[in-house]
């Protein structure tokens, strides 16, 4: 299934900004962190939304999400 | 004394008689300082109903016990007065260094009252205090003036002004300390050109006492290892400051566009996000006294707005960009700049555009007053020139958004609660931030209960921004605390990394006050029901508690929270009995009682 994944601040380091992937149907959040090397760790209080609603590693994408990912970061 | 100095000066610019007075201890110890303290000796001296430019309005001048010390990003002061763009209370807070400068004079703060003949400016140094003629700065910059006043003064001086709009008593002008930081909100930078004060200036060479050496280090070195190791506090901010929020809030569907006349997305977030920032015109990061986050944003133009200044933050680059439908990130950073040399609220700026915007767009406003268009970045930097000059269309921008917006017959354009414009967080998809919006005592304010972080950003909780139920009850807390920060004299953002045991923690050590962490908590319930009780006072009722038409009764247009709207009916009875108010908003007399009010 394609989805499209958003990476921002830090997490574009070494990686991208926006590409689109194909995993295979029942793929979760977290596997897809582990496939990118993002730590589960470091995401704890990270933000992660699919389709803007926020998602947990164990959310389940289907195909043509769009997956935003960012580190811990805040403002005001 | 540990912690406070426990005087104040006073300053009759009608008479120009100084004098020092000491500050009572009750008051300390309930009030706390700054936000919550300068809001006690406002309401004990100035009646409710007055107008806020004449000359029988104050305008205090307030530091916390922790402002100045070694604690916690503690370089904050409030500036408190009854605020002309909208008549409640406002206690508008700066960082930067002035605050800690007055305290290093002997002074935990300054009651102007009064209204000088003449331009004048105070100059503090140390003991010292007298009023100098101003005749020779009306007119300048903020830049301008303080360079002229560190030259006339003292290099080390730190100097708080207006700018040509406060002088102009635009309704949403500012003060501005150390060129860049703002007391932003409220129109207080009215008030002080209302009263012909251009600045004040001070030099302080002195010290502050703390009761308990060691505790205080050990709350300290606690508290700033936390901050340093919560990757928000520690590395987060100083990397892409507060901006990181527009892609955040972009993806999340919250971001308005244009006036939230549209489906909060904006297709060109990425040019003006936190991001972008940092890769294209941050040349680098800055700090306030005694901070280790270091938000601040030094940055560069290099186009044809070409220039270095401090910002923008979040709101101002929502302001600007999304809201106005620009998406060129030097514009809305040359807007900033603009704001910061004329004496301008960003927030209110930018908001009270994007209202006259849409009303040119839709042809309320004739096209022969107006050249403002969605997108049209050179007018957009024009109008602001022209508002802090009240030249031509820019003398009627100066009211704000509402007075704008009913002078044309249509008062819903004003996106504003209690006619202060309400910031970058469409509250259609934060049920929170909309009760937040709607029950603030200043009005239209993101900062009195931020309730987007546990709704969008997960701090320290998580909660359904589209829930209704427990919204009142955590943002009564979150106000409360907010209190409580504001008034010690601390930055708002250390409460990412650290709470309230961190904070009871430095602020009993410093001040040898006793208290629990609880009791102090209740004096922010207390804080935040005597600014209830001006308002009340001053005219307002629980018909204010309200939020524009659009954002109750209009669904969101598109994006992920197409179809919603805030369901404000649903929280805010709850709000009002969880506070111990009753059904009309007033505070019962056992709640009163219950906080000695």
């Amino acid at each position: 299934m394609k989805i499209t994944i958003k990476l921002f601040a830090f997490l574009r380091q070494g990686r991208f900004k926006i590409r689109e992937f194909d995993f295979p149907e029942d793929t979760t959040v977290g596997q897809v962190l582990d496939s990118l090397a993002i730590p589960r760790q470091e995401m704890g209080i990270g933000i992660i939304f699919i389709n803007g609603k926020r998602a947990e590693f164990d959310s389940l994408l289907k195909t043509d999400d769009v997956l935003a990912i960012f580190p811990p970061v805040a403002g005001g | 004394m540990y912690g406070w100095k426990g005087q104040i000066l006073r300053v009759d610019l009608t008479s120009g008689a100084i004098s020092k007075e000491a500050l009572k201890i009750e008051d300390m110890h309930n009030f706390i300082g700054a936000r919550g303290l300068g809001t006690k000796l406002f309401f004990d001296e100035v009646n409710p109903q007055v107008d806020p430019l004449s000359a029988e309005n104050k305008l205090i001048f307030m530091t916390g016990p922790l402002t100045g010390t070694l604690a916690t990003s503690c370089g904050r002061y409030n500036v408190v007065t009854k605020g002309p763009l909208n008549g409640t209370i406002a206690a508008s807070n700066s960082g930067g260094c002035f605050g800690p400068e007055l305290k290093f004079a002997g002074y935990d703060g300054i009651i102007f009252e009064g209204k000088s003949a003449q331009p004048v400016y105070l100059w503090i140094s140390n003991q010292e205090a007298e009023l100098r003629s101003a005749a020779d700065l009306w007119g300048k910059t903020v830049v301008e003036t303080t360079d002229l006043l560190r030259e006339a003064t003292d290099d080390d001086a730190k100097v708080a002004c207006i700018g040509p709009a406060g002088e102009r008593m635009v309704k949403f002008a500012n003060i501005l300390n150390e060129y860049n930081r703002a007391a932003g909100r409220s129109g207080v930078g009215a008030v002080m050109g209302s009263k012909n004060l251009k600045a004040v200036v001070v030099r302080g060479t002195g010290g502050i006492k703390v009761a308990d050496n060691a505790g205080f280090l050990n709350a300290i070195n606690d508290a700033r290892g936390k901050l340093k190791a919560h990757p928000v506090t520690g590395a987060g901010l100083a990397a892409y400051g507060t901006n990181v929020l527009v892609n955040i809030l972009n993806e999340h569907g919250t971001l308005p566009v244009k006036n939230y006349s549209e489906g909060a997305v904006f297709a060109n977030a990425e040019k003006i996000s936190g991001e972008y920032q940092a890769e294209h015109n941050l040349v680098r990061n800055k700090g306030c006294f005694g901070c280790s986050m270091g938000c601040g944003r030094v940055t560069k133009n290099h186009g044809k707005y070409q220039g270095i200044g401090e910002g923008p933050e979040y709101e101002a680059t929502w302001g600007f960009g999304s809201d106005m439908g620009v998406d060129d990130f030097e514009a809305i950073s040359k807007a900033n700049f603009l704001c910061n040399e004329l004496g301008l609220d960003s927030i209110s700026m930018a908001t009270t555009l994007a209202c006259a915007t849409e009303m040119t767009e839709k042809g309320i406003i004739p096209r022969d007053k107006s050249d403002l268009s969605w997108g049209n970045a050179d007018a957009m930097i024009d109008k602001v020139r022209k508002t802090a000059s009240r030249e031509g269309f820019g003398d009627e921008l100066a009211e704000g958004s509402y007075r704008l917006a009913e002078l044309y017959g249509h008062p819903e354009y004003s996106m504003s609660v209690k006619k202060q414009e309400i910031p970058a967080y469409d509250p259609r998809g934060q049920q929170g931030t909309g009760l937040n919006y709607a029950t603030s005592n200043r009005g239209g304010c993101h900062v009195r209960g931020y309730m987007t972080a546990p709704e969008i950003l997960g701090i320290p909780v998580k909660v359904d921004p589209d829930a209704t139920e427990g919204m009142p009850e955590l943002l009564k807390i979150f106000q409360d605390l907010t209190a409580v920060v504001d008034s010690v004299g601390m930055c708002l953002f250390t409460t990412f990394g650290i709470g309230l045991p961190e904070i009871a923690e430095q602020y009993r050590t410093a001040t040898g006050v006793n208290i629990s962490d609880a009791d102090l908590l209740q004096s922010g319930d207390r804080i935040w029901n005597l600014e209830r009780l001006f308002n009340l006072q001053a005219g307002f009722s629980k018909a204010d508690d309200t939020l524009p038409d659009r954002l109750l009764n209009e669904p969101m247009k598109g994006g992920p929270h197409q179809g919603k709207v805030v369901k404000l009916d649903q929280m805010l009875p709850i709000y009002y009995s969880i506070r111990g108010w009753d059904e009309e908003g007033v505070p019962t007399a056992s709640k009163l009682e219950e906080l000695s009010l």
